[in-house]
């Protein structure tokens, strides 16, 4: 149980420097960029404390705010995203998601891909709807949330690879 | 009173959901107003701090392209130095008392966004050195902000890349003048509206601050004219404008203090009241 916390704490705090770091720096054609920090809360337990997970996407939305001068949009996004992952998971996974072990760090399948698509298309369309706050903007935002969606995926199924635990 | 406890606990989930999103939308929203608040800001000592670190690092990736502009800027003045008419003669000062109207911090931008529809800088000097809200920001090539926000060692810009950056700014050659705003589509780009149609205007002319802003000093550069539109609904010119300054790559900045700002804004306050 403890190492389960450690992990998460090291991913938590991992992911919030790289995005800050590397990817808000990325901005390809002037105003898409990728936002692969919500593989914290894509990644959590499923199984795991849903109070706890609120709570930190909570913390990891306010911290992006806080560094990229944009209000409470991250904020919201993230916790909009962790109390309707289980939804997803339904989804994705069938009703009986909650007695199988799902194990999202692993190798690409159809579900699996379909959850990470939907968190982050979830995700991304209440970011850029918050940013713009005009319904005159409106293809505008449908037009960033589908190039940055793209990105996003692409950078979480490299990192997901990367970090996969080894298996012989 | 031990139904109230059971439907906290079995809905806990939900109440802390809706509280944090709560406090996420109040945020988001106070956001959009002109000056934000103060909690969500990079001019804070974490965030601030951190960037400045970063900038550190990614300072010497960009030292060849600020060399050019800082020499290229020091051959511009050099050249104004020895063209002057008389060069015995002293620059006058802009006042009676000997107080010139106008001082100049000097500042760097450790953090820069331009991809969202509200962009904001970060500079790595705040009130300790004289920084205020509302203080104009400029570089050599042309305008960059406003000042929003500032801590002890940091303050954070409102970019003219801003939804809500609203500056006056006219024709180099006649006094017709309209208001900057950014329509949020491209970094090279900003729009001139409200220019009444009794101006002529021709592509590539220059547009300059003007001098009814109490920010900015009259006559600094903003760009030349790109494109030129004539708004159905106002049928005012929406003029599509070049910005001589490349909003993606800024290092040195210059923050302009106005001496006669709060003088100006007291007189039109007591205008207003009399009215």
């Amino acid at each position: 149980m403890n190492s389960v916390l450690f992990v998460n704490i090291f991913r938590f705090i991992i992911l919030l420097t790289v995005q800050i770091i590397i990817f808000n720096n990325m901005n390809f054609w002037g105003f898409i960029s990728p936002y692969p920090y919500i593989l914290f809360i894509i990644l959590y337990p499923v199984n795991g404390n849903k109070s706890g997970l609120l709570a930190a996407s909570f913390l990891l939305g306010l911290m992006m705010d806080l560094f990229s001068n944009s209000g409470g949009f991250n904020t919201a996004a993230c916790v909009i995203l962790a109390y309707y992952r289980p939804y997803l998971f339904k989804f994705s996974f069938g009703l009986s998601y909650e007695y199988q072990t799902i194990k999202l760090n692993d190798v690409l399948t159809p579900e699996r891909f379909s959850f990470l698509l939907l968190s982050v298309l979830i995700h991304h369309l209440i970011l850029f709807t918050l940013e713009a706050f005009k319904f005159t903007l409106l293809l505008d935002i449908l037009l960033r949330t589908v190039l940055s969606t793209i990105f996003t995926l692409l950078i979480c199924i490299i990192i997901i690879y990367l970090t996969k635990p080894n298996r012989r | 009173m031990q139904q109230i406890f059971n439907f906290i606990y079995k809905n806990s989930n939900r109440l802390l959901f809706l509280l944090l999103l709560g406090i996420s939308l109040f945020l988001s929203i106070q956001s959009h107003s002109y000056h934000r608040s103060k909690i969500i800001s990079s001019a804070n000592f974490l965030s601030g701090g951190v960037y400045e670190r970063i900038n550190n690092v990614n300072e010497y990736l960009n030292l060849k392209t600020q060399n050019d502009a800082l020499a290229q800027e020091n051959a511009q003045l050099r050249s104004m130095l020895f063209h002057t008419k008389d060069t015995t003669a002293a620059p006058k000062l802009d006042s009676i008392k000997g107080i010139k109207p106008s001082d100049i911090i000097v500042s760097k931008v450790i953090h820069n966004s331009f991809s969202s529809q509200e962009n904001y800088l970060t500079l790595n000097s705040g009130s300790l050195q004289g920084v205020k809200q509302d203080m104009g920001v400029i570089n050599s090539l042309g305008i960059v902000g406003i000042i929003d926000n500032t801590s002890k060692n940091y303050s954070t810009v409102i970019s003219i890349l801003n939804n809500k950056s609203r500056i006056n700014a006219k024709l180099k050659k006649s006094n017709h003048f309209g208001s900057l705003t950014w329509n949020g589509k491209s970094t090279g780009f900003v729009q001139l509206t409200d220019v009444p149609r009794l101006a002529s205007i021709r592509k590539g002319d220059t547009i300059v601050t003007g001098g009814q802003s109490v920010i900015f000093p009259e006559n600094i550069n903003i760009g030349t004219i790109d494109r030129i539109k004539i708004d159905d609904q106002t049928h005012y010119y929406t003029i599509e404008v070049k910005l001589f300054n490349d909003m993606t790559n800024l290092g040195h900045v210059y923050i302009i203090k106005n001496e006669n700002r709060e003088e100006i804004i007291n007189l039109e306050k007591k205008e207003e009241k009399d009215e």
